[in-house]
C-alpha cells in the first residue's frame, strides 16, 4: 500500500468505546450487516454516508474496550486511515493487524475540523492539513510490513498456515 | 536500570538480557486461549504451532443462544479434535475463560498468556503476563506461537493497610478508577504491604478491570497466597515468579490505603474519573441488579450475596440476575446451599456464561431502565439498550441495592 495517504475526515470524540463503535447486537451479523451499525448510536446514519477513503479522527483513549473486529468493519466502510490523540493499545493492534493504518498525533482534534481534507505520511510521521502540519511518531518498519501485506491473515496465507485468501477481513 | 513485573517477564520470553519500556520485543507465548466467539469468523489453520500450549473455552454464548453461535460450537469441536487439544472446555466444563484459566492454573507467574477477550489481563493476578489480543492476532499466535510487544510504562501501585469488613476488590478498582482515571498504553503495577490483606478473588477482580483504564496488563506481586491458589488449582511448580527489582522505573508510583475505602459507584458511561464513594449516589431508584462476570461472578461473589440475601427479599420491581462465572462456580454454589439462599430471596441464578455482562443473553436491559452491575463494563449500551443506564458497583453493594430497590451501602442492610 501507499504510505501516503490522503482522505476525508470525520471527527468524533475522546474514549469513544468499542460498543459504540460495534454494538452488542450487531456480532451476530455478517460484516456488510454490522458495519452499518457502526457508532449507530452517537452518529446514526454516520456508516451510510461514509465515503471510500474518509479518515476517522478521533480525541483521547481512542477505542477503549473489547477485541471486536471494529477495523475489519470500518476497511469494509472504506476508512483508509484512523488518528487520535491517543489509542487503547488492543485497538490499535487491532487496526493495524487488520491492515488499517493508525497513528497517534497529539493534538490532532484541535487542527482538524470535519471535512477537512488531509494527508498522512506514515513514513516520514507527517500530519498535513492545508497550511498546518504536524509531527507523529513514524509508523515503525516491522507495522508497515503488515500494512503492506493487508494485515496479519493475508500474511499467514502467505507462510502456508491459512487456506483461505478471502481470509483478509477475517476473523 | 532495574525491570519492572513485566519488563522480567517480557525479557525471559524474549529471551533478552534486559527489557525496558519504549522497547519492542518478539516474546514466545505460553498459554493461548481460544473462545467461543472466535470460531464464528474462522479461517481455520491447516498447521498449528503447539496444541500443548493452547487451549479453548466457550464462554460468551453459551448453551448456544442463536445458530451462529450454535455453528460456532461445531467448529471449536472439530477443530479441537483435529488438533488433539486437550484443554477444551466445552458445555459442562464452561465457564468465562478468566474463571476458567484460574481454575485450571492456565495463568502461570512470570509467564506469557493471551486470548482475544479484552479482559485477559485478569490473569495478572497471578503474576502473569496476560492481554487481550485481537482474533487475527490469537490466531497469528496459535500458528507460530509468538507475538509482538511493545513495552509500555508502568505505573506501581504500593497497596497499604486492609480492606474493612463489607470493602472488597471493586471497591479498590472503583477507587483507583475514581481518583487517577485511564492508563491509556500503561501497565499496572501492584504490591506492598497491604497486598496479603487481598485474597485471590479481590485481585483477580482487580487485575480484571484494568482494561477498563485502558491499560496494558495488571499484574501482582507474587506471594504465599498466591503460591497456594495455584497449588490448590494444579499448578505444576515449574514456574518461575517474576518479582520488581528495588531500582524499577516506573512512571509513577501512588499509594493506595486499603483501610480506608469505603464502598465505591461509578456512574454510567465509564469508570475513569466516574466512580464516587457510594453517597454521593445512594438511593437511586433501580430495575436490573447484576452479579456476574469474570470479574465478579466467582464464588466468593455468590457466598457475598448469598450472606446479604439470608432471610431477604429482592424488592418488588427490582430483578436480581446471578450469573456464576463458571461451571465449577456453579456446582460448588448449589453444594453450599448459596443458590438456594439466592434462589428463595426471589433471585434468578442463570447457568455460568458472559451473558448479560455484554449485552448478548440472559438478562439484556430494555430502553430508560436503571441497572447496578458488579460485572466489568458500564459503556453506553453495553447490557442491551443505549437508552439504558448502567451504574457499577461490587458484589456486597448489587446484593443490598437489590433488597431495597435502590443504591444502597450493603453496610446498612446488614446492620
Ligand atoms: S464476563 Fe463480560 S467482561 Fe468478562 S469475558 Fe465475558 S463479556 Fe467479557
Amino acid at each position: 500500500m501507499s504510505h501516503t495517504i490522503t482522505g476525508r475526515t470525520w471527527v468524533i470524540g475522546d474514549s469513544i468505546d468499542t460498543d459504540a463503535l460495534y454494538p452488542g447486537f450487531a456480532m451476530r451479523l455478517p460484516v456488510p450487516e454490522a458495519a452499518t451499525h457502526v457508532l449507530y448510536d452517537l452518529r446514526p446514519g454516520w456508516a451510510a454516508q461514509v465515503r471510500p477513503g474518509d479518515i476517522l479522527v478521533a480525541g483521547r483513549n481512542f477505542g477503549i474496550g473489547s477485541s471486536r473486529q471494529v477495523a475489519a468493519l470500518l476497511r469494509y466502510l472504506g476508512i483508509s486511515a484512523l488518528v487520535a490523540e491517543d489509542f487503547n493499545s488492543l485497538f490499535h493492534r487491532n487496526a493495524i493487524n487488520h491492515g488499517l493504518p493508525a497513528v497517534t498525533v497529539p493534538g490532532v482534534s484541535g487542527m482538524v475540523t470535519e471535512g477537512d481534507v488531509i494527508t498522512l505520511d506514515l513514513e516520514a510521521g507527517l500530519l498535513r492539513n492545508g497550511d498546518t502540519e504536524a509531527a507523529f511518531s513514524p509508523v515503525p518498519p516491522m507495522m508497515l510490513e503488515i500494512l503492506d501485506a493487508g494485515g496479519l491473515l493475508p500474511r499467514l496465507v502467505a507462510a502456508g498456515y491459512l487456506a483461505d485468501p478471502s481470509g483478509k477481513d477475517r476473523p | 536500570m532495574g525491570m519492572t513485573m513485566v519488563e522480567k517477564i517480557l525479557a525471559r520470553a524474549s529471551g533478552s538480557d534486559a527489557v525496558h519500556a519504549g522497547d519492542t520485543v518478539v516474546a514466545k507465548v505460553d498459554m493461548n486461549i481460544l473462545i467461543d466467539l472466535m470460531f464464528t469468523q474462522w479461517p481455520d489453520p491447516l498447521k498449528i504451532a503447539d496444541a500443548e500450549r493452547t487451549a479453548i473455552i466457550l464462554d460468551h454464548a453459551v448453551p448456544a443462544p442463536s445458530v451462529v453461535d450454535a455453528n460456532a460450537g461445531v467448529l471449536a469441536r472439530e477443530f479441537a479434535a483435529r488438533f488433539g487439544i486437550e484443554r477444551f472446555f466445552d458445555v459442562g466444563r464452561h465457564g468465562i475463560c478468566h474463571q476458567v484459566i484460574a481454575e485450571n492454573a492456565l495463568a502461570l507467574p512470570g509467564q506469557v498468556l493471551t486470548c482475544t477477550d479484552s479482559h485477559t489481563c485478569a490473569g495478572g493476578a497471578y503474576n502473569n503476563a496476560a492481554r487481550g489480543l485481537g482474533p487475527a492476532e490469537i490466531i497469528s499466535i496459535l500458528c507460530t506461537g509468538q507475538t509482538w510487544y511493545s513495552v509500555a510504562p508502568t505505573i506501581r501501585y504500593e497497596l497499604t493497610g486492609a480492606p474493612p469488613p463489607g470493602i472488597s476488590g471493586k471497591d479498590v478498582f472503583l477507587h483507583l478508577a475514581g481518583t487517577w482515571g485511564d492508563a491509556t498504553n500503561h501497565t499496572l503495577e501492584f504490591g506492598g504491604p497491604g497486598l496479603a490483606s487481598l485474597p485471590m478473588n479481590d485481585r483477580r477482580t482487580i487485575a480484571t478491570q484494568g482494561a477498563e483504564v485502558s491499560a496494558d496488563f495488571s499484574v501482582f506481586e507474587f506471594d504465599e497466597h498466591c503460591a497456594a491458589y495455584l497449588a490448590e488449582h494444579g499448578a505444576p511448580d515449574s514456574f518461575t515468579p517474576a518479582d520488581p527489582d528495588p531500582d524499577a522505573v516506573y512512571a509513577a508510583t501512588r499509594t493506595i490505603d486499603l483501610g480506608a475505602l469505603v464502598p465505591y459507584v461509578a456512574r454510567p458511561g465509564k469508570v475513569s474519573e466516574n466512580a464516587v464513594p457510594i453517597p454521593e449516589i445512594e438511593e437511586r431508584a433501580v430495575q436490573q441488579c447484576f452479579i456476574g462476570s469474570c470479574a465478579n461472578g466467582q464464588l466468593e461473589d455468590l457466598r457475598i450475596a448469598a450472606d446479604i440475601l439470608d432471610g431477604r427479599q429482592v424488592a418488588r420491581g427490582v430483578r436480581l440476575i446471578v450469573t456464576p462465572a463458571s461451571q465449577q462456580v456453579y456446582r460448588d454454589a448449589v453444594r453450599l446451599g448459596y443458590v438456594q439462599t439466592l434462589a428463595d430471596a426471589g433471585a434468578v441464578v442463570t447457568n455460568s456464561t458472559c451473558g448479560a455482562c455484554f449485552g448478548y443473553h440472559m438478562g439484556v436491559l430494555g430502553a430508560g431502565e436503571v441497572c447496578l452491575t458488579s460485572s466489568t463494563r458500564n459503556f453506553r449500551g453495553r447490557m442491551g439498550s443505549p437508552d439504558a443506564e448502567i451504574y457499577m458497583a461490587s458484589t456486597a453493594t448489587v446484593a443490598g441495592s437489590a433488597v431495597t430497590g435502590r443504591i444502597t451501602d450493603p453496610r446498612k442492610v446488614l446492620a
